[in-house]
């Protein structure tokens, strides 16, 4: 009897069991059930993103995720031609500097609403600039206005512990002209314009929120940063929604956008932080596109049917030789013979995404400046054995530090590019000794001159040798622990050359001093690769990864 | 009863205290600090001591420490550095996702472990015997990312039935109350997203209920097969009562004590230990947020996440040392 009571218990519960699942198999349908209608305007294209935005106030931070969301927000007064690294006009049409570099010129376009139904004008323009040199107290962190005071200098008035030299003079509008006003050339300008950092806001947001301030120095944001809707843009989409519990942004189409109204309506960043995941979500359907596939992942999507555009290079992978560290590597043969000893090719061939290249100088070739004449260094490893063993350095010991818990963009799969180059340098007669590290002692590791060989790079803020060459070799440091007084006055004069062909062709010669003296070999460019369903149209992908997606659609069926 | 309550919540207090001189120290023992994930590659090194300093990461320890224990008195975590937003609002909007996949995963262990630990240990030596105690050995070995990852190929991928990220899908629109899906919208009416919810748990909630569930199956099992030897349950069937009585009252409810003690630490450290069910399935709890925040020296968000899921291991766990009463009428709480 108990039996039966048992049967007919385990009866009902699978039933019940059976039912419960197939209701919500059902919701799962219905929910991705988009109908019959043009599936741009009724289904929302979801892109897979590693981590959430910081703040929906672009000036506060330096996070390439935030600004992803943010640049689809706000306008520049520059911009990138979309898929290219040219500088084209963005809420200014056109624009022109003088002569000695220290006035900027920029004509805006008529016409431009911002999505709180503002109009733009040269006032709204200065309104952004003036707030941000006249920031006080904690926001003058660099935590928050790293970028501002990279590119503009410090503030209007500096707190007690902020040295940073004044490079913000003025602001002046007169209607839709604005004149900036600089205290000395740069070769920031006018790429630093184009930033996303630099994102304009509507005069009614910045009213809205002028007493909302960072109230403690612990790095706690406005509240106002992390809510959709106050501030407003002139961008193709408005956010709609940023539901920090699911780390997911909804953002619709902006009707009035001053240029063409996006493809879809609905655009949701969506972030999965682990990389198998992300291509998970994407097989699956869940997601439409995503960035920073692995490149192991590259071939295997697209022989599935997967969009895997391939990237212009506009990053730099290098070998750091720390001279002051090592003693050893001052001799200028060591390091030729270091740099003939790795097979840069094979790295490029075995782990880079497709779209992957060997590096001859500091800088890809997509940039203004890049020179074809820089001495060059070619995998032989006879003859670099050679050079180590007429330098006396056989069997020399060195520290060698590669980072073990994340990638970039230029450096995938870094404990493969450490073995690659390690073997092939004690090939040659060096003995390596491994230091891996996570990215938090990497960094103060390699400030500090304290690994003899670190790998690094950098990916280009805008199109402009300075921001590669500047970021490294302007002055004496301990990442390198070397004193070379012709590069470093070579890279002040360029930092004050205003005229940008004249700065290309002294960025070309110093590329060429750079690679004689050989601080360093440069490995390689990598494109990151993005990927998109089988049914997508995608935008034009940009070397810089800052894409459009308001050229992003479904295919038509 | 309300005095062992009181009691039992007093004593969270030197438990926490203590909890937070260690972890604060430790912390500090990791190498590196929050500076280097906060810039970008290219800062420099007094950039980041400027930072350093800024943060207040300079300052002696000890004073560190007591700038922090004067900020809990006001039960004030500070603010997470990695997403700026106070630690308090970042467990709040996390903690929901967590609790509900640890809820779901708790379910399925409970539902399942304990009839087929009881039926293991009433057919002894049998088939089904046999085979849960291979598959709780199965269970307790597969490590929970394979687990997880192949749910996914199966189940997601090739067969399509189940999503394979999210709490629900993207751009899902409902109404949020608590925070917990399912809960919200059965109370909403929202019984489309309560359907979805529930399809987005069955994945996530399978792949980390194969440790509990190993585990209560076998606890279940050893514990009915202890009990069916005791005297009173002999004396029990021997005075005539029904099977079903001496099944449920005197076996299964004698039995379950030491299975409730289990189930208590279980949920305990799935609500901490789901670190990798949340990463694989994208879902956002607090278990990945407490990852990242490590890599990134997130200090204030891992002293704070810590601390707060101290407290609720501890209620968790007197709620389940109240449980004993319904079982076993002998224990009395004082």
């Amino acid at each position: 009897m108990l039996q039966s009571r048992v049967t007919r218990l385990g009866r009902t519960a699978l039933i019940g069991i059976a039912g419960a699942l197939a209701v919500s198999l059902a919701g799962c349908e219905s929910e991705r059930d988009t109908g019959d209608g043009d599936r741009n305007e009724t289904e929302p294209f979801v892109f897979g993103v590693p981590t959430d935005a910081r703040t929906l106030d672009p000036i506060f931070t330096t996070d390439g995720e935030t600004f992803r969301v943010t640049r689809q927000i706000y306008d520049t007064l520059l911009d990138h031609e979309p898929g290219g690294k040219e500088i084209v006009g963005g809420l200014a049409e056109d624009w022109e500097s003088s002569d000695d570099g220290l006035e900027w010129t920029f004509q805006l376009r008529e016409g431009v609403t911002f999505h709180d139904g503002e109009e733009l004008d040269g006032e709204a323009v200065c309104a952004n600039f003036e707030r941000w040199h006249n920031f006080e107290g904690a926001y003058q962190d660099t935590n928050f206005t790293y970028y501002w005071q990279n590119m503009f200098g410090g503030f209007a008035e500096n707190e007690e512990d902020v040295d940073t030299e004044e490079k913000f003079r003025s602001c002046t509008a007169d209607g839709l002209t604005v004149t900036i006003e600089v205290a000395e050339p740069s070769a920031n300008y006018p790429g630093a314009f184009s930033m996303a950092t630099f994102g304009i806001v509507s005069p009614g947001s910045l009213e809205q929120i002028e007493d909302d301030e960072i109230t403690s120095a612990d790095s706690a944001f406005p509240d106002y940063t992390q809510e959709a809707g106050v501030l407003a843009g002139t961008g193709p989409f408005k956010i709609s929604e940023w539901d920090h519990g699911s780390q997911e942004i909804t953002l619709e189409r902006f009707d009035d956008y001053w240029g063409d109204n996006a493809k879809v309506k609905t655009l949701i960043f969506k972030t999965i932080s682990e990389e198998t995941a992300r291509r998970q979500a994407l097989e699956a359907g869940d997601i439409h596109g995503y960035d920073l596939a692995a490149p192991g992942d590259v071939e295997p999507l697209k022989e599935n049917g997967f969009q895997v555009p391939t990237r212009d290079v506009f990053n730099i992978l290098y070998l750091a030789f720390q001279q002051e560290t090592t003693p050893e590597f001052a001799d200028l043969e060591v390091r030729q013979a270091m740099a003939h000893a790795v097979d840069r090719q094979r790295i490029v061939d075995t782990i880079l995404p497709e779209g992957g290249e060997v590096a001859s100088q500091f800088m890809p070739p997509t940039v203004d400046g890049w020179s074809e004449d820089v001495t060059t260094y070619d995998y032989d490893p006879e003859l670099a054995e050679e050079m180590i063993a007429d330098a006396g350095v056989d069997g020399l010991t060195v520290d060698f530090c590669y980072v073990t818990d994340t990638s970039r963009p230029y450096m995938p799969a870094v404990r493969d590019i450490f073995e690659i180059i390690s073997s092939d340098l004690e090939e040659v007669g060096l003995s390596i000794d491994p230091k891996p590290m996570e990215w938090d002692q990497y960094i103060p590791a390699t400030n500090s001159g304290k690994c003899s060989l670190y790998l690094l790079g950098w990916t280009g803020d805008f199109n402009e040798g300075y921001n590669f060459l500047g970021t490294w070799f302007d002055r004496p440091s301990d990442e390198w622990g070397f004193e070379n007084e012709e590069i470093f006055d070579l890279l002040s004069e360029i930092d004050r050359t205003p005229d940008p062909d004249e700065r290309a062709a002294k960025l070309a010669e110093a590329n060429e001093v750079i690679m004689d003296f050989l601080p360093g070999l440069p490995i390689s460019s990598s494109p990151p690769a993005i990927a998109f369903a089988p049914d997508v149209e995608p935008m034009d992908v940009s070397p810089l990864t800052q894409e459009v997606f308001a050229d992003v659609s479904f295919a038509e069926e | 009863m309300f005095r062992y309550i009181v009691k039992r919540l007093l004593q969270l207090i030197p438990a926490l205290f203590g909890l937070s001189i260690l972890l604060f120290f430790w912390l500090r023992l990791l190498p590196g600090g929050p500076e280097n994930t906060l810039l970008p590659d290219d800062a420099s090194a007094q950039q980041r001591e400027a930072l350093r300093e800024s943060l207040g990461l300079n300052e002696p320890i000890i004073v560190q420490y007591g700038l922090f224990l004067e900020r809990l008195g006001n039960f004030d975590f500070g603010n997470s550095l990695q997403t700026g937003r106070p630690v308090m609002d970042e467990f709040t909007t996390r903690f929901p996702a967590t609790a509900e996949l640890a809820i779901a995963a708790m379910l399925i262990a409970v539902c399942v472990g304990i009839p087929l630990g009881y039926f293991a240990a009433r057919k002894r030596g049998s088939f089904l015997d046999s085979s849960a105690v291979a598959g709780s050995l199965l269970g307790i070995c597969i490590p929970v990312f394979f687990l997880a990852a192949m749910l996914k190929v199966v189940f997601a991928e090739k067969l399509g039935w189940l999503p394979s990220a999210f709490r629900l899908d993207a751009g899902a629109r409902f109404t949020e109350i608590t925070g917990f899906r399912v809960l919200d919208s059965v109370l909403t009416g929202e019984f489309d997203v309560t359907a979805s919810a529930l399809g987005h748990l069955i994945l996530p909630g399978l792949a980390l209920s194969s440790i509990p569930l190993a585990v209560i199956t076998r606890m279940t099992r050893a514990s009915v097969l202890e009990v069916l030897g005791q005297d009173y349950v002999r004396t029990a069937e021997s005075k005539g009562l029904q099977p079903t009585v001496v099944r449920t009252r005197h076996v299964l409810r004698n039995a379950m004590l030491p299975v409730i003690t289990a189930i208590g630490l279980l949920t305990g450290s799935l609500l901490a230990g789901a670190v990798l069910t949340e990463s694989v399935f994208a879902f956002g709890g607090i278990g990945s947020f407490i990852y990242e925040s490590t890599q990134q020296r997130d200090y204030p968000a891992i002293l704070g996440f810590l601390m707060l899921i101290a407290i609720i291991y501890v209620v968790v766990n007197l709620l389940v040392d109240l449980s004993y009463t319904l079982f076993d009428p002998r224990v009395r709480v004082r």
